[in-house]
């Protein structure tokens, strides 16, 4: 857990208005703890999938909820495989 | 020892910073490991490609590289693709599908389970073909009366279907059988057929009940006397009392939507109008020569509201 600060001094290329854009927009949830927003494991490296997608893959403002919103239902599928016991890579 | 990164990007040597760029950004879509999380060998090829960017698009490095002072190895390896460690993980369903901008991971736990389950079923045993949804329009009267109509599906196949009386613009007709095939001798799927029933340039529904206005010559309402009524079932000759005014409602019983099990029929609501039309010289030397015997103002007692 990392707060908001921190967040930002580990993403060189993270400007934190867009980091709060991307919080009300609901691409990232942090929690908020004391009043302070707390980022897990998991939310630092949406943040980071985030920030490749933009930087490195072009991936401009409007087409990014698009981009995580079919990324997020492939991890549901993903997890619910694993959930049931299925490993999703193997073939049968 | 790592490939020449010119050749993992695909380059030329002499390549601008925009070409390798370009080239970087096309390989990275591809091959991002969080992009392809069922493929491993992505990860690989995504390290491969970043570690070959990270050279080529920082200026001093490339030329140290192409003077041969540093191989293409020994570049810091970026951490990438682990969203994915995190996101297949249990808690990555913080993050999962939504609807607008809600989580809603209930409705899509439904669904999923939904969908698992029916493969499940398809894997063991027989399995219900699927449900296929139809729109049919329907004619209004066909909606009053009752009626069959055919319903020609995109197989070229076609249904009858039977429309009660009394359907109306939303309701949804299911026949079984008529879906999807079944599988492994399981039962076929039901063809779920949506009504859309069309407005009517006379008849106007509410409830069971039919609305019509009716326009009257002046004779007719003030004598009274026969006259021939369009209903749903077909003209009937209709007797108006003396004096049907403007605004006069006549019934009809049973003359509405159809009957239809236990439910009675519906009426037919006439709301009489009188027409006058182009008056001729003789009722016009009547009227100037008319002096009722109890004149009435039909304007008594309308005054504007402040």
């Amino acid at each position: 857990m990392i707060t908001l600060d921190l967040l930002c001094a580990r993403f060189s290329r993270l400007r934190v208005e867009d980091l709060q854009a991307w919080i009300a927009e609901g691409h990232v949830r942090p929690e908020r703890a004391a009043g302070d927003l707390v980022f897990s494991d998991l939310d630092v490296e949406r943040v980071r999938l985030i920030l490749e997608l933009r930087d490195d893959m072009a991936v401009n403002e409007e087409a990014l909820p698009v981009v995580l919103s079919l990324l997020d239902q492939l991890y549901e599928l993903r997890r619910r495989l694993r959930a049931m016991g299925v490993e999703p890579d193997l073939r049968a | 020892m790592a490939e020449d990164p010119y050749k993992t990007l695909g380059v030329p040597r002499d390549a601008s910073t925009e070409t390798i760029r370009a080239a970087y950004r096309k390989l990275a879509r591809k091959h991002h490991p969080d992009l392809n999380p069922g493929k491993p060998e992505a990860e690989a090829k995504f390290k491969a490609v970043s570690a070959a960017n990270e050279l080529l698009s920082d200026p001093e490095k490339r030329a140290r590289f192409d003077r041969g002072e540093i191989d293409a190895d020994g570049q810091e390896q970026r951490p990438a693709g682990s969203y994915r460690q995190y996101a297949e993980q249990p808690t990555g369903a913080k993050y999962g599908a939504r609807t607008g901008q809600r989580p809603e991971a209930e409705v899509f736990d439904d669904l999923f389970a939904d969908i698992f389950e029916q493969r499940r079923r398809a894997e063991s045993g027989p399995r219900k073909g699927r449900d296929e949804s139809y729109r049919l329009a329907v004619p209004f009267l066909h909606a009053v009366e009752g009626a069959t109509e055919t319903l020609t599906l995109p197989d070229g196949r076609s249904l009858s279907v039977k429309i009660p009386p009394g359907v109306e613009t939303g309701q949804v007709l299911r026949l079984r059988g008529q879906g999807g095939p079944g599988r492994n001798g399981g039962p076929a799927g039901d063809a779920l057929i949506e009504l859309d029933v069309a407005e009517h340039s006379l008849f106007r529904r509410e409830g069971f009940n039919l609305h019509l206005e009716l326009p009257v010559t002046l004779r007719e309402a003030v004598l009274g006397g026969h006259v021939l009524v369009p209903t749903p079932s077909g003209p009937l000759r209709v007797s108006l009392p003396e004096g049907s005014d403007t605004g006069r409602q006549i019934r009809l019983r049973g003359r509405g939507i159809a009957a239809h099990g236990k439910r009675e029929a519906g009426d037919l609501l006439l709301t009489l109008r009188v027409v006058i039309g182009a008056a001729d010289e003789a009722l016009k030397a009547f009227l100037r020569d008319w002096k009722p015997e109890d004149p009435q103002d039909p304007r008594a007692g309308m005054e504007a509201a402040p």
